[in-house]
Protein backbone atom coordinates (compact mmCIF):
# COMPACT_ATOMS: atom_id res chain seq x y z
CA UNK A 1 0.00 0.00 0.00
CA UNK A 2 2.76 2.36 1.00
CA UNK A 3 4.55 1.56 -2.25
CA UNK A 4 1.88 3.33 -4.28
CA UNK A 5 3.13 6.74 -3.22
CA UNK A 6 4.63 8.48 -6.20
CA UNK A 7 6.80 11.51 -6.03
CA UNK A 8 5.67 14.32 -8.19
CA UNK A 9 2.83 13.48 -10.49
CA UNK A 10 4.68 12.81 -13.66
CA UNK A 11 2.61 11.49 -16.57
CA UNK A 12 5.07 9.95 -19.01
CA UNK A 13 4.37 10.93 -22.59
CA UNK A 14 5.87 12.01 -25.85
CA UNK A 15 3.88 15.14 -26.62
CA UNK A 16 5.20 18.50 -27.76
CA UNK A 17 5.07 19.77 -24.18
CA UNK A 18 6.85 16.71 -22.81
CA UNK A 19 9.64 17.14 -25.30
CA UNK A 20 10.23 20.80 -24.54
CA UNK A 21 13.53 21.60 -22.94
CA UNK A 22 12.96 21.39 -19.16
CA UNK A 23 14.69 24.72 -18.71
CA UNK A 24 12.17 26.35 -21.03
CA UNK A 25 9.37 24.66 -19.11
CA UNK A 26 10.56 26.00 -15.77
CA UNK A 27 11.04 29.49 -17.15
CA UNK A 28 7.64 29.40 -18.88
CA UNK A 29 5.96 28.31 -15.67
CA UNK A 30 7.44 31.28 -13.87
CA UNK A 31 6.49 33.48 -16.80
CA UNK A 32 2.94 32.19 -16.61
CA UNK A 33 2.73 32.99 -12.89
CA UNK A 34 4.03 36.49 -13.55
CA UNK A 35 1.54 36.80 -16.39
CA UNK A 36 -1.36 36.01 -14.04
CA UNK A 37 -0.25 38.67 -11.62
CA UNK A 38 0.47 41.26 -14.27
CA UNK A 39 -2.83 41.00 -16.07
CA UNK A 40 -5.61 42.93 -14.36
CA UNK A 41 -8.42 42.30 -16.80
CA UNK A 42 -10.80 39.37 -16.85
CA UNK A 43 -10.15 38.87 -20.53
CA UNK A 44 -6.44 38.68 -19.82
CA UNK A 45 -6.96 36.03 -17.18
CA UNK A 46 -9.30 34.00 -19.34
CA UNK A 47 -6.86 34.12 -22.26
CA UNK A 48 -4.17 32.82 -19.91
CA UNK A 49 -6.50 30.09 -18.66
CA UNK A 50 -7.37 29.00 -22.18
CA UNK A 51 -3.68 28.95 -22.98
CA UNK A 52 -2.99 26.69 -19.98
CA UNK A 53 -5.86 24.35 -20.86
CA UNK A 54 -4.62 24.20 -24.42
CA UNK A 55 -1.26 23.06 -23.07
CA UNK A 56 -3.05 20.31 -21.11
CA UNK A 57 -4.76 19.17 -24.32
CA UNK A 58 -1.48 19.16 -26.24
CA UNK A 59 0.26 17.25 -23.44
CA UNK A 60 -2.70 14.80 -23.39
CA UNK A 61 -3.08 15.15 -19.62
CA UNK A 62 -6.63 14.13 -18.63
CA UNK A 63 -8.57 17.24 -17.61
CA UNK A 64 -10.15 15.60 -14.59
CA UNK A 65 -6.66 15.60 -13.06
CA UNK A 66 -7.10 19.35 -12.73
CA UNK A 67 -9.93 18.87 -10.24
CA UNK A 68 -7.75 16.54 -8.21
CA UNK A 69 -4.98 19.10 -8.00
CA UNK A 70 -7.45 21.85 -7.09
CA UNK A 71 -9.05 19.96 -4.23
CA UNK A 72 -6.43 20.70 -1.57
CA UNK A 73 -6.54 24.44 -2.22
CA UNK A 74 -10.34 24.84 -2.05
CA UNK A 75 -10.11 26.25 1.54
CA UNK A 76 -7.59 28.84 0.38
CA UNK A 77 -9.86 29.85 -2.49
CA UNK A 78 -12.86 30.21 -0.17
CA UNK A 79 -10.82 32.14 2.36
CA UNK A 80 -9.56 34.57 -0.30
CA UNK A 81 -13.04 34.98 -1.73
CA UNK A 82 -14.60 35.73 1.66
CA UNK A 83 -11.92 38.19 2.64
CA UNK A 84 -12.19 40.08 -0.60
CA UNK A 85 -15.97 40.03 -0.66
CA UNK A 86 -16.58 41.45 2.79
CA UNK A 87 -13.70 43.76 3.36
CA UNK A 88 -13.58 45.72 0.15
CA UNK A 89 -14.72 49.35 0.18
CA UNK A 90 -17.02 50.49 -2.60
CA UNK A 91 -20.65 50.65 -3.69
CA UNK A 92 -22.64 48.78 -1.07
CA UNK A 93 -25.00 46.16 -2.45
CA UNK A 94 -26.13 44.55 0.77
CA UNK A 95 -25.52 45.35 4.38
CA UNK A 96 -26.26 43.74 7.73
CA UNK A 97 -24.86 45.60 10.73
CA UNK A 98 -21.13 45.93 10.04
CA UNK A 99 -21.03 43.25 7.32
CA UNK A 100 -21.40 44.61 3.85
CA UNK A 101 -20.95 43.38 0.34
CA UNK A 102 -19.78 45.75 -2.33
CA UNK A 103 -19.82 45.27 -6.07
CA UNK A 104 -16.08 45.91 -6.15
CA UNK A 105 -15.71 43.24 -3.48
CA UNK A 106 -17.53 40.65 -5.55
CA UNK A 107 -15.51 41.54 -8.62
CA UNK A 108 -12.19 41.23 -6.78
CA UNK A 109 -13.26 38.00 -5.10
CA UNK A 110 -14.11 36.36 -8.41
CA UNK A 111 -10.96 37.77 -9.96
CA UNK A 112 -8.72 36.44 -7.23
CA UNK A 113 -10.36 33.01 -7.30
CA UNK A 114 -9.84 32.69 -11.03
CA UNK A 115 -6.26 33.85 -10.62
CA UNK A 116 -5.50 31.23 -7.95
CA UNK A 117 -7.19 28.44 -9.89
CA UNK A 118 -5.23 29.25 -13.05
CA UNK A 119 -2.07 29.57 -11.00
CA UNK A 120 -2.45 26.01 -9.76
CA UNK A 121 -3.50 24.69 -13.15
CA UNK A 122 -0.51 26.30 -14.84
CA UNK A 123 2.16 25.36 -12.35
CA UNK A 124 1.08 21.74 -11.84
CA UNK A 125 1.38 21.18 -15.58
CA UNK A 126 5.15 21.49 -15.10
CA UNK A 127 5.29 18.47 -12.79
CA UNK A 128 2.78 16.54 -14.87
CA UNK A 129 4.89 16.57 -18.00
CA UNK A 130 8.47 16.87 -16.70
CA UNK A 131 10.16 13.98 -14.92
CA UNK A 132 11.77 14.83 -11.56
CA UNK A 133 15.19 13.99 -12.99
CA UNK A 134 14.75 16.35 -15.91
CA UNK A 135 13.62 19.01 -13.47
CA UNK A 136 16.67 18.54 -11.26
CA UNK A 137 18.91 18.65 -14.28
CA UNK A 138 17.29 21.83 -15.54
CA UNK A 139 17.50 23.49 -12.14
CA UNK A 140 21.20 22.68 -11.96
CA UNK A 141 21.82 24.21 -15.34
CA UNK A 142 19.63 27.24 -14.78
CA UNK A 143 21.33 28.02 -11.47
CA UNK A 144 24.81 27.41 -12.82
CA UNK A 145 25.69 31.12 -13.00
CA UNK A 146 25.15 31.24 -9.23
CA UNK A 147 28.06 28.83 -8.77
CA UNK A 148 30.31 31.81 -9.48
CA UNK A 149 29.17 33.44 -6.27
CA UNK A 150 29.94 30.20 -4.40
CA UNK A 151 26.41 28.81 -4.38
CA UNK A 152 26.71 25.01 -4.10
CA UNK A 153 24.57 24.44 -7.18
CA UNK A 154 26.02 21.10 -8.19
CA UNK A 155 25.86 19.79 -4.63
CA UNK A 156 22.20 20.78 -4.33
CA UNK A 157 21.36 19.04 -7.58
CA UNK A 158 23.29 15.95 -6.50
CA UNK A 159 21.38 15.90 -3.23
CA UNK A 160 18.10 16.11 -5.08
CA UNK A 161 19.08 13.30 -7.44
CA UNK A 162 20.14 11.04 -4.59
CA UNK A 163 16.98 11.87 -2.65
CA UNK A 164 14.86 10.96 -5.67
CA UNK A 165 16.85 7.79 -6.16
CA UNK A 166 16.48 6.67 -2.55
CA UNK A 167 12.86 7.55 -1.91
CA UNK A 168 11.52 4.25 -3.34
CA UNK A 169 14.27 2.32 -1.55
CA UNK A 170 13.47 3.92 1.78
CA UNK A 171 9.73 3.47 1.31
CA UNK A 172 10.32 -0.22 0.72
CA UNK A 173 12.50 -0.34 3.80
CA UNK A 174 9.85 1.42 5.91
CA UNK A 175 7.39 -1.18 4.77
CA UNK A 176 9.73 -3.96 5.86
CA UNK A 177 10.45 -2.38 9.25
CA UNK A 178 6.72 -1.88 9.82
CA UNK A 179 6.06 -5.53 9.10
CA UNK A 180 8.93 -6.56 11.34
CA UNK A 181 7.65 -4.44 14.23
CA UNK A 182 4.11 -5.66 13.69
CA UNK A 183 5.40 -9.22 13.84
CA UNK A 184 6.87 -8.32 17.23
CA UNK A 185 3.49 -7.11 18.40
CA UNK A 186 3.76 -3.40 17.71
CA UNK A 187 0.41 -1.68 17.39
CA UNK A 188 0.64 0.99 14.75
CA UNK A 189 -2.90 1.52 13.56
CA UNK A 190 -5.02 2.04 16.67
CA UNK A 191 -5.10 4.77 19.31
CA UNK A 192 -5.18 8.54 19.30
CA UNK A 193 -2.78 10.86 17.60
CA UNK A 194 -0.26 10.80 20.44
CA UNK A 195 -0.29 7.03 20.65
CA UNK A 196 0.13 6.76 16.89
CA UNK A 197 3.03 9.19 16.97
CA UNK A 198 4.64 7.18 19.74
CA UNK A 199 4.16 4.00 17.75
CA UNK A 200 6.20 5.56 14.94
CA UNK A 201 9.35 5.75 17.06
CA UNK A 202 10.25 2.05 16.71
CA UNK A 203 9.86 2.48 12.95
CA UNK A 204 11.78 5.71 12.53
CA UNK A 205 14.81 4.78 14.60
CA UNK A 206 15.77 1.66 12.61
CA UNK A 207 15.04 3.61 9.44
CA UNK A 208 17.44 6.38 10.47
CA UNK A 209 20.16 3.96 11.49
CA UNK A 210 19.95 2.09 8.22
CA UNK A 211 19.88 5.34 6.23
CA UNK A 212 23.14 6.38 7.80
CA UNK A 213 24.67 3.04 6.92
CA UNK A 214 23.40 3.40 3.38
CA UNK A 215 24.80 6.91 3.14
CA UNK A 216 28.17 5.66 4.30
CA UNK A 217 28.26 2.88 1.72
CA UNK A 218 26.97 5.14 -1.04
CA UNK A 219 29.68 7.68 -0.29
CA UNK A 220 32.31 4.96 -0.57
CA UNK A 221 30.85 3.64 -3.81
CA UNK A 222 30.78 7.18 -5.22
CA UNK A 223 34.40 7.71 -4.27
CA UNK A 224 35.29 4.46 -5.98
CA UNK A 225 33.79 5.91 -9.11
CA UNK A 226 36.02 8.93 -8.87
CA UNK A 227 33.39 11.38 -7.66
CA UNK A 228 35.02 14.60 -6.57
CA UNK A 229 32.29 17.20 -6.74
CA UNK A 230 31.08 19.22 -9.69
CA UNK A 231 34.47 20.47 -10.77
CA UNK A 232 35.59 19.14 -14.15
CA UNK A 233 32.51 17.01 -14.44
CA UNK A 234 30.87 16.47 -17.81
CA UNK A 235 27.39 15.17 -18.57
CA UNK A 236 26.37 12.41 -20.91
CA UNK A 237 23.09 14.05 -21.84
CA UNK A 238 23.46 17.62 -22.98
CA UNK A 239 20.45 19.88 -23.00
CA UNK A 240 20.05 21.75 -26.24
CA UNK A 241 17.41 24.28 -27.23
CA UNK A 242 15.71 23.43 -30.49
CA UNK A 243 12.96 24.72 -32.76
CA UNK A 244 10.10 23.76 -30.49
CA UNK A 245 11.64 25.66 -27.61
CA UNK A 246 11.82 28.77 -29.75
CA UNK A 247 8.19 28.23 -30.65
CA UNK A 248 7.29 28.10 -26.94
CA UNK A 249 9.12 31.36 -26.33
CA UNK A 250 7.23 32.99 -29.21
CA UNK A 251 3.91 31.74 -27.85
CA UNK A 252 4.68 33.24 -24.47
CA UNK A 253 5.77 36.55 -25.95
CA UNK A 254 2.48 36.70 -27.84
CA UNK A 255 0.57 35.94 -24.65
CA UNK A 256 2.34 38.74 -22.79
CA UNK A 257 1.71 41.20 -25.59
CA UNK A 258 -1.99 40.44 -25.45
CA UNK A 259 -2.27 40.99 -21.72
CA UNK A 260 -0.27 44.19 -21.75
CA UNK A 261 -2.46 45.54 -24.53
CA UNK A 262 -5.55 44.46 -22.61
CA UNK A 263 -4.26 46.11 -19.45
CA UNK A 264 -3.79 49.37 -21.28
CA UNK A 265 -6.83 49.51 -23.54
CA UNK A 266 -9.50 47.46 -21.80
CA UNK A 267 -8.89 47.96 -18.11
CA UNK A 268 -12.64 47.98 -17.40
CA UNK A 269 -13.39 44.52 -18.74
CA UNK B 1 47.62 3.56 -20.13
CA UNK B 2 49.66 0.52 -19.30
CA UNK B 3 53.10 1.69 -18.38
CA UNK B 4 55.66 -0.98 -19.01
CA UNK B 5 58.37 -1.10 -16.43
CA UNK B 6 61.46 -2.44 -18.16
CA UNK B 7 63.67 -2.41 -15.09
CA UNK B 8 61.69 -5.02 -13.30
CA UNK B 9 60.10 -7.68 -15.39
CA UNK B 10 58.15 -9.18 -12.55
CA UNK B 11 56.32 -5.95 -11.91
CA UNK B 12 54.93 -5.65 -15.42
CA UNK B 13 53.05 -8.88 -15.00
CA UNK B 14 51.57 -8.02 -11.66
CA UNK B 15 48.64 -5.64 -11.75
CA UNK B 16 48.30 -5.33 -8.01
CA UNK B 17 51.11 -6.02 -5.57
CA UNK B 18 50.59 -6.15 -1.85
CA UNK B 19 53.89 -6.31 0.01
CA UNK B 20 53.83 -7.25 3.64
CA UNK B 21 50.69 -5.24 4.37
CA UNK B 22 49.77 -4.51 7.97
CA UNK B 23 46.63 -2.63 8.82
CA UNK B 24 44.77 -1.59 11.91
CA UNK B 25 41.77 0.66 12.27
CA UNK B 26 42.54 3.81 14.22
CA UNK B 27 39.40 3.81 16.25
CA UNK B 28 39.33 0.17 17.28
CA UNK B 29 39.58 -0.21 21.02
CA UNK B 30 41.60 -3.36 21.04
CA UNK B 31 44.74 -2.54 19.09
CA UNK B 32 44.46 -5.67 17.06
CA UNK B 33 45.94 -5.92 13.62
CA UNK B 34 43.22 -6.56 11.02
CA UNK B 35 45.89 -7.44 8.51
CA UNK B 36 49.08 -8.97 9.79
CA UNK B 37 51.56 -9.05 6.94
CA UNK B 38 49.69 -9.92 3.78
CA UNK B 39 51.71 -10.35 0.60
CA UNK B 40 49.73 -10.98 -2.53
CA UNK B 41 50.37 -10.45 -6.22
CA UNK B 42 47.54 -10.30 -8.68
CA UNK B 43 48.44 -10.83 -12.30
CA UNK B 44 46.71 -9.29 -15.28
CA UNK B 45 43.77 -11.30 -16.54
CA UNK B 46 43.50 -13.42 -13.41
CA UNK B 47 40.22 -14.58 -11.91
CA UNK B 48 40.89 -14.76 -8.22
CA UNK B 49 38.69 -15.57 -5.24
CA UNK B 50 39.47 -14.53 -1.69
CA UNK B 51 37.91 -16.79 0.92
CA UNK B 52 37.71 -16.39 4.65
CA UNK B 53 35.13 -16.26 7.39
CA UNK B 54 33.96 -13.05 9.06
CA UNK B 55 36.79 -10.99 10.47
CA UNK B 56 39.48 -12.76 8.49
CA UNK B 57 40.49 -9.47 6.86
CA UNK B 58 39.29 -10.36 3.38
CA UNK B 59 37.23 -7.19 2.89
CA UNK B 60 40.00 -5.10 4.39
CA UNK B 61 42.58 -6.34 1.90
CA UNK B 62 40.09 -5.72 -0.91
CA UNK B 63 39.68 -2.12 0.20
CA UNK B 64 43.45 -1.72 -0.01
CA UNK B 65 43.38 -2.55 -3.69
CA UNK B 66 41.85 0.74 -4.78
CA UNK B 67 43.15 2.98 -2.04
CA UNK B 68 40.01 3.18 0.07
CA UNK B 69 42.31 2.06 2.84
CA UNK B 70 46.04 2.65 2.96
CA UNK B 71 48.29 0.19 4.81
CA UNK B 72 49.72 1.26 8.16
CA UNK B 73 52.83 -0.70 7.23
CA UNK B 74 53.95 -2.22 3.94
CA UNK B 75 52.92 -1.14 0.45
CA UNK B 76 50.21 -1.77 -2.08
CA UNK B 77 50.96 -0.83 -5.67
CA UNK B 78 48.57 -0.78 -8.61
CA UNK B 79 50.31 -0.72 -11.99
CA UNK B 80 53.40 0.43 -10.18
CA UNK B 81 51.62 3.32 -8.46
CA UNK B 82 51.63 3.22 -4.68
CA UNK B 83 48.18 3.59 -3.15
CA UNK B 84 49.69 5.93 -0.56
CA UNK B 85 50.24 8.50 -3.33
CA UNK B 86 47.20 10.72 -2.89
CA UNK B 87 47.77 12.63 -6.10
CA UNK B 88 47.36 9.48 -8.13
CA UNK B 89 44.17 8.45 -6.28
CA UNK B 90 41.88 8.79 -9.29
CA UNK B 91 44.36 7.00 -11.54
CA UNK B 92 44.33 4.05 -9.17
CA UNK B 93 40.55 4.05 -8.90
CA UNK B 94 40.26 4.10 -12.68
CA UNK B 95 42.48 1.05 -12.91
CA UNK B 96 40.80 -0.86 -10.13
CA UNK B 97 37.03 -0.56 -9.76
CA UNK B 98 35.16 -1.80 -6.76
CA UNK B 99 31.70 -3.34 -6.43
CA UNK B 100 30.07 -3.76 -3.04
CA UNK B 101 27.65 -6.15 -1.43
CA UNK B 102 24.44 -4.16 -1.51
CA UNK B 103 23.58 -3.06 -5.05
CA UNK B 104 21.01 -0.58 -3.71
CA UNK B 105 23.69 1.43 -1.97
CA UNK B 106 25.92 1.95 -4.97
CA UNK B 107 23.46 3.13 -7.58
CA UNK B 108 23.39 6.90 -7.66
CA UNK B 109 21.02 7.91 -10.42
CA UNK B 110 17.34 7.27 -11.05
CA UNK B 111 17.83 5.83 -14.53
CA UNK B 112 20.07 2.86 -15.33
CA UNK B 113 22.06 4.54 -18.11
CA UNK B 114 22.54 7.73 -16.11
CA UNK B 115 24.00 5.68 -13.32
CA UNK B 116 26.41 3.90 -15.62
CA UNK B 117 27.43 7.32 -16.95
CA UNK B 118 28.24 8.54 -13.44
CA UNK B 119 31.89 7.48 -13.34
CA UNK B 120 32.86 8.72 -16.83
CA UNK B 121 31.05 11.99 -16.08
CA UNK B 122 33.19 12.36 -12.97
CA UNK B 123 36.28 11.78 -15.08
CA UNK B 124 35.29 14.65 -17.36
CA UNK B 125 35.01 12.62 -20.54
CA UNK B 126 33.39 14.02 -23.69
CA UNK B 127 29.60 13.40 -23.84
CA UNK B 128 29.74 11.40 -27.09
CA UNK B 129 32.48 9.18 -25.69
CA UNK B 130 30.45 8.68 -22.49
CA UNK B 131 27.49 7.55 -24.58
CA UNK B 132 29.68 4.94 -26.30
CA UNK B 133 31.15 3.71 -23.05
CA UNK B 134 27.74 3.45 -21.40
CA UNK B 135 26.27 1.48 -24.28
CA UNK B 136 29.29 -0.79 -24.39
CA UNK B 137 29.26 -1.36 -20.61
CA UNK B 138 25.54 -2.14 -20.56
CA UNK B 139 25.92 -4.59 -23.43
CA UNK B 140 28.87 -6.25 -21.69
CA UNK B 141 26.72 -7.05 -18.65
CA UNK B 142 23.70 -7.85 -20.79
CA UNK B 143 21.54 -5.04 -19.44
CA UNK B 144 21.27 -2.90 -22.55
CA UNK B 145 17.52 -3.39 -22.91
CA UNK B 146 17.04 -2.02 -19.42
CA UNK B 147 18.96 1.19 -20.02
CA UNK B 148 15.95 3.45 -19.49
CA UNK B 149 14.52 1.61 -16.50
CA UNK B 150 14.44 2.85 -12.93
CA UNK B 151 16.96 0.89 -10.83
CA UNK B 152 14.53 0.21 -7.99
CA UNK B 153 12.32 -1.80 -10.31
CA UNK B 154 15.09 -4.25 -11.22
CA UNK B 155 15.87 -7.54 -9.50
CA UNK B 156 18.87 -7.88 -7.20
CA UNK B 157 20.98 -9.62 -9.84
CA UNK B 158 20.10 -7.00 -12.42
CA UNK B 159 20.95 -4.17 -10.04
CA UNK B 160 24.30 -5.75 -9.27
CA UNK B 161 24.98 -6.05 -13.00
CA UNK B 162 24.16 -2.35 -13.39
CA UNK B 163 26.63 -1.63 -10.60
CA UNK B 164 29.24 -3.67 -12.45
CA UNK B 165 28.48 -1.79 -15.67
CA UNK B 166 28.98 1.45 -13.75
CA UNK B 167 32.52 0.29 -13.02
CA UNK B 168 33.23 -1.06 -16.51
CA UNK B 169 32.36 2.35 -17.95
CA UNK B 170 35.59 3.60 -16.37
CA UNK B 171 37.48 1.03 -18.50
CA UNK B 172 39.29 -0.49 -15.52
CA UNK B 173 41.91 -3.23 -15.74
CA UNK B 174 40.59 -4.92 -12.66
CA UNK B 175 37.32 -5.17 -10.77
CA UNK B 176 37.34 -6.04 -7.09
CA UNK B 177 34.00 -7.33 -5.82
CA UNK B 178 33.29 -7.48 -2.11
CA UNK B 179 30.76 -10.28 -1.64
CA UNK B 180 28.74 -9.16 -4.66
CA UNK B 181 26.35 -12.08 -4.45
CA UNK B 182 25.72 -12.17 -0.70
CA UNK B 183 22.36 -10.41 -0.96
CA UNK B 184 21.14 -12.10 -4.12
CA UNK B 185 18.92 -15.08 -4.80
CA UNK B 186 20.37 -18.14 -6.58
CA UNK B 187 19.33 -16.86 -10.01
CA UNK B 188 20.89 -13.46 -9.35
CA UNK B 189 24.06 -15.15 -8.15
CA UNK B 190 24.33 -17.19 -11.30
CA UNK B 191 23.74 -14.10 -13.47
CA UNK B 192 26.47 -12.16 -11.71
CA UNK B 193 28.99 -15.01 -11.86
CA UNK B 194 28.27 -15.57 -15.55
CA UNK B 195 28.77 -11.85 -16.21
CA UNK B 196 32.08 -11.84 -14.34
CA UNK B 197 33.38 -14.86 -16.25
CA UNK B 198 32.37 -13.23 -19.50
CA UNK B 199 34.16 -10.00 -18.61
CA UNK B 200 37.24 -11.96 -17.68
CA UNK B 201 37.34 -14.06 -20.81
CA UNK B 202 36.07 -11.63 -23.45
CA UNK B 203 37.60 -8.40 -22.26
CA UNK B 204 40.53 -9.68 -20.23
CA UNK B 205 39.45 -7.77 -17.13
CA UNK B 206 41.11 -9.03 -13.98
CA UNK B 207 38.51 -10.12 -11.45
CA UNK B 208 39.03 -10.36 -7.71
CA UNK B 209 35.95 -11.70 -5.97
CA UNK B 210 35.49 -11.96 -2.26
CA UNK B 211 32.93 -14.55 -1.41
CA UNK B 212 31.86 -17.10 1.09
CA UNK B 213 30.11 -19.30 -1.42
CA UNK B 214 32.44 -22.18 -2.12
CA UNK B 215 30.71 -23.03 -5.38
CA UNK B 216 31.59 -19.59 -6.70
CA UNK B 217 35.17 -19.87 -5.53
CA UNK B 218 35.41 -23.24 -7.28
CA UNK B 219 34.70 -21.51 -10.59
CA UNK B 220 37.72 -19.21 -10.22
CA UNK B 221 41.24 -19.76 -11.48
CA UNK B 222 42.90 -19.22 -8.18
CA UNK B 223 41.88 -19.09 -4.54
CA UNK B 224 43.42 -17.24 -1.64
CA UNK B 225 42.27 -18.31 1.82
CA UNK B 226 42.58 -15.84 4.66
CA UNK B 227 42.32 -16.27 8.38
CA UNK B 228 43.11 -13.88 11.21
CA UNK B 229 44.53 -11.25 8.87
CA UNK B 230 46.94 -13.61 7.16
CA UNK B 231 46.96 -15.65 3.99
CA UNK B 232 46.98 -19.31 4.96
CA UNK B 233 46.53 -20.96 1.59
CA UNK B 234 46.94 -20.04 -2.04
CA UNK B 235 46.43 -22.05 -5.17
CA UNK B 236 44.12 -23.50 -7.78
CA UNK B 237 40.66 -24.52 -6.49
CA UNK B 238 41.43 -28.22 -6.75
CA UNK B 239 44.55 -27.78 -4.69
CA UNK B 240 42.95 -25.61 -2.03
CA UNK B 241 39.79 -27.62 -1.64
CA UNK B 242 41.68 -30.86 -1.21
CA UNK B 243 42.72 -29.56 2.23
CA UNK B 244 39.29 -30.21 3.65
CA UNK B 245 40.33 -30.46 7.28
CA UNK B 246 42.39 -27.30 7.30
CA UNK B 247 39.56 -25.35 5.71
CA UNK B 248 37.10 -26.67 8.28
CA UNK B 249 39.45 -25.59 11.03
CA UNK B 250 39.24 -21.96 9.93
CA UNK B 251 35.47 -22.10 9.71
CA UNK B 252 35.13 -22.60 5.98
CA UNK B 253 33.35 -25.22 3.96
CA UNK B 254 34.33 -26.94 0.77
CA UNK B 255 32.03 -27.43 -2.22
CA UNK B 256 29.45 -30.11 -1.52
CA UNK B 257 30.91 -32.49 -4.08
CA UNK B 258 34.38 -32.21 -2.57
CA UNK B 259 32.95 -32.93 0.85
CA UNK B 260 31.13 -35.99 -0.50
CA UNK B 261 34.35 -37.33 -2.01
CA UNK B 262 36.18 -36.64 1.22
CA UNK B 263 33.59 -38.54 3.27
CA UNK B 264 33.71 -41.45 0.81
CA UNK B 265 37.47 -41.55 1.08
CA UNK B 266 37.21 -41.62 4.85
CA UNK B 267 34.92 -44.62 4.54
CA UNK B 268 37.62 -46.39 2.61
CA UNK B 269 36.50 -45.93 -0.97
CA UNK B 270 39.17 -45.25 -3.54
CA UNK B 271 38.10 -41.85 -4.86
CA UNK B 272 40.08 -38.73 -5.74
CA UNK B 273 39.56 -35.81 -3.32
CA UNK B 274 40.34 -32.99 -5.70
CA UNK B 275 36.92 -32.89 -7.28
CA UNK B 276 35.12 -29.57 -7.44
CA UNK B 277 32.46 -29.83 -10.11
CA UNK B 278 29.27 -31.83 -10.20
CA UNK B 279 30.16 -33.38 -13.56
CA UNK B 280 33.37 -34.84 -12.20
CA UNK B 281 31.52 -36.10 -9.17
CA UNK B 282 28.89 -37.86 -11.26
CA UNK B 283 31.60 -39.55 -13.29
CA UNK B 284 33.46 -40.79 -10.24
CA UNK B 285 30.34 -42.12 -8.56
CA UNK B 286 29.06 -43.87 -11.66
CA UNK B 287 32.49 -45.49 -12.08
CA UNK B 288 32.37 -46.52 -8.45
CA UNK B 289 28.93 -48.04 -8.88
CA UNK B 290 29.84 -49.93 -12.04
CA UNK B 291 32.91 -51.34 -10.28
CA UNK B 292 30.67 -52.70 -7.54
CA UNK B 293 28.39 -54.42 -9.99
Amino acid sequence: MIKDITIGQYFPGKSFIHKLDPRIKIISTFAFIIYLFVSNTFTGLIVGGIFALLCYLIAKIPLKIIFRSLKPIVPIIIFTAVLNMFFMEGDVLWQWRFIKITSQGIRTAIFMCIRIVFLIIGSTLLTYCTSPIALTDAIERLLKPLAKIKMPVHELAMMMTIALRFIPTLIEETDKIMSAQKARGADIETGGIIQKAKALIPILIPLFVSSFRRADELAMAMECRCYHGGEGRTRMKQLRYCARDIFAVIAFTALFTITILLNIYASGL
Amino acid sequence: MNTVNIDNKNETENLIECKDVFFRYDNSEEQKEVLGGVSLNIKKGEFLAILGHNGSGKSTIAKHMNAILVPTQGTVTVEGISTADEEKLFDIRQHVGMVFQNPDNQIVATIVEEDVAFAPENLGIEPSEIRQRVDHALKAVNMYEYREHAPHRLSGGQKQRVAIAGIIAMRPDCIVLDEPTAMLDPIGRREVMATLKDLNQKYGITIVIITHYMDEAAQCEKIVVMNGGKIIMKGAPKEVFSHVEELKKVGLDVPQVTELMWELKKEGYNVPTDIITEEECIEVISNLLSEKI
